[in-house]
């Protein structure tokens, strides 16, 4: 069972934000789906099976790539060339 | 002959989110057809928004890599098509921007995500279109539009491109009305992509063969089983009444691991959703974030407003089953039932040839017929397991059911694409 509070929580882990009517639907919606997540606790095993994987590396070459001006188009904030973005202290 | 196409269709069904009045194409294989493209596959100086707010105005810079070969085999970029808000959902009315309605029936959904792919071929305003299938995206919706639709092995098809919402699931691959056309279009976006690493060097170079004889076609009893509408399952068994009269045998098997695969699915899709979709933060692209705000107060004010609801709940439940305690009860646990539906396939796939069922459990569902999330997931059961394994599934209609198209499922072995779509094009063969 999850919490109207542990929804509040993971809403601010996930930067999704939530309001305080959406709060219930939200928790009753998960406990319905979690409860059915549930039956993952009876299958047996860690995981780790072998499989036929394998890791797909390349040089790190230097290419052509897309322009300043590109990269820079769909920025809502543009300030010399950076994008502009919230303060973090 | 190199030119442009005239592209401008009364889309009375809500297909498009963007059209391309004026369509450059080239010469080649898709000289001068019009393609539309599922709005979450970048398209250069097209507008790309996944359906979603959050994207509203987004200009990729680059091309998909599919659209480049598109582009490279002579196709029209004809317009991007409606979809679940990043191809969450199996409807098209998660959508940002409004549904799309079934043109067999506009008062029933088209399925989804890629809904405004298939209601674009079904209503004919394009030969083919590009869609992702995720669960059952591409599947679905050509089930309930009455079209064909593939989801190549993964691998096939690049991925670059492809605004990434659950990438060990996900592949691009082709809709149309008919097999012949959905083989074409596979062989024009399958391929080596170095921008990919997931990509196999596994070119398609293929015409659709109807000789099935001796073909093995394994019949698992989960997907006549529980949840399945009989209709649904009667239409079905019919059809593959016809694949026995066309030579090929059946054989009854069974995939105990399903009874996990719903659940280990949307741990997996949730869990990679969560991170992919963290990009999101309109600082980069997207709505503006106020920047006089702190980081989190900023990221939640716009991913609130922009997300719709099931977006948001993906995310929170994702983020949920990564967290500290609770990653060995979900995440952990789904991958190994994952391991456990590919060892169910190889096991099945000893001893058969393809393994054939429904497409979906039911018919296309009544516009807002559906509104618990649970119900809705349920409905992807019988899609699932191919996204799981990595195998290609086409499905193919088979007929109807109150007045509504069924799809025939076919699934194969691992990057046997050839031959799912062999088996499709005998069945549409021998019922034309």
């Amino acid at each position: 069972m999850v919490t109207e509070k542990d929804v509040q929580h993971i809403a601010e882990l996930a930067d999704v934000g939530i309001s305080p009517e959406e709060l219930g639907t939200f928790t009753h919606q998960f406990n319905a789906i979690l409860e059915y997540f549930d039956i993952l606790d009876r299958v047996e095993g860690s995981g780790n099976a072998e499989r036929d994987l394998y890791n797909v590396l390349r040089e790190d070459e230097v290419e052509p790539s897309l322009s300043q001006d590109d990269v820079l188009k769909n920025a809502p904030f543009r300030e010399d060339g950076f994008i502009k973005a919230p303060r973090v202290m | 002959m190199a030119g442009a196409i005239d592209f401008s269709p009364d889309d009375k069904y809500n297909a498009f989110l963007t059209t391309c009045k004026s369509a450059p194409h080239g010469s080649g294989k898709l000289a001068g057809i019009a393609v539309a493209v599922k709005d979450n596959i970048s398209t250069r100086g097209i507008e790309t928004t996944c359906a979603s707010k959050i994207l509203k105005g987004y200009i990729p810079p680059y091309d998909a890599h599919v659209v480049g070969l598109l582009k490279d085999a002579g196709a029209a970029i004809a317009g991007k098509t409606n979809m679940d808000e990043f191809g969450m959902g199996t409807t098209t009315e998660n959508s940002g921007f409004g549904p799309t309605l079934n043109p067999r029936d506009t008062s029933r959904v088209p399925g989804g995500s890629s809904g405004g792919s298939a209601a674009a071929v079904a209503a004919g305003m394009v030969r083919m279109a590009l869609g992702s299938d995720t669960g059952g995206s591409i599947r679905c919706p050509a089930a309930f539009c009455g079209i064909v639709g593939l989801k190549p092995s993964y691998g096939r098809v690049s991925r670059y491109g492809l605004i990434a919402y659950s990438n060990s699931l996900e592949q691009i691959g082709p809709l149309g009305k008919n097999v012949t056309d959905v083989s074409t279009l596979m062989g024009v976006i399958a391929g080596h992509d170095r921008h990919d690493s997931t990509s196999q060097d596994k070119p398609y170079n293929h015409t659709p063969n109807g000789d099935i004889k001796g073909l093995k076609v394994g019949i698992p009893q989960e997907y006549f089983g529980k949840g399945v509408d009989p209709q649904v399952a009667s239409v079905v068994k019919k059809a593959i009444g016809r694949l026995e009269e066309l030579g090929a045998t059946t054989v009854p098997c069974s995939i105990p691991s399903m009874e996990y695969a719903l659940a280990a699915y949307y741990v997996t899709c949730t869990c990679e959703a969560s991170s992919n979709l963290a990009r999101f933060d309109g600082v980069r692209y997207g709505p503006a974030t106020d920047t006089k705000k702190s980081w989190h107060d900023a990221f939640q004010e716009v991913r609130r407003a922009a997300f719709g609801t099931e977006v948001r709940r993906r995310i929170m439940l994702g983020t949920f089953a990564l967290s500290s305690g609770y990653y060995g009860k979900y995440y952990a646990k789904a991958q190994v039932s994952r391991e456990n539906v590919r060892a169910d396939f190889n096991r099945i796939f000893r001893d058969v040839d393809v393994i054939a069922g429904p497409t979906m459990p039911t018919i296309a569902f009544r516009l807002k017929e559906k509104t618990d999330p649970l119900s809705m997931y349920l409905a992807d059961i019988l899609t699932v397991p191919a996204n799981l394994a990595g195998i290609p599934s086409i499905s193919v209609p088979c007929g109807k059911s109150e007045g509504m198209p069924v799809g025939l499922q076919i699934m194969g072995r691992m990057f046997a694409d050839e031959r799912v779509v062999n088996v499709a094009y005998a069945y549409e063969q021998a019922v034309s």
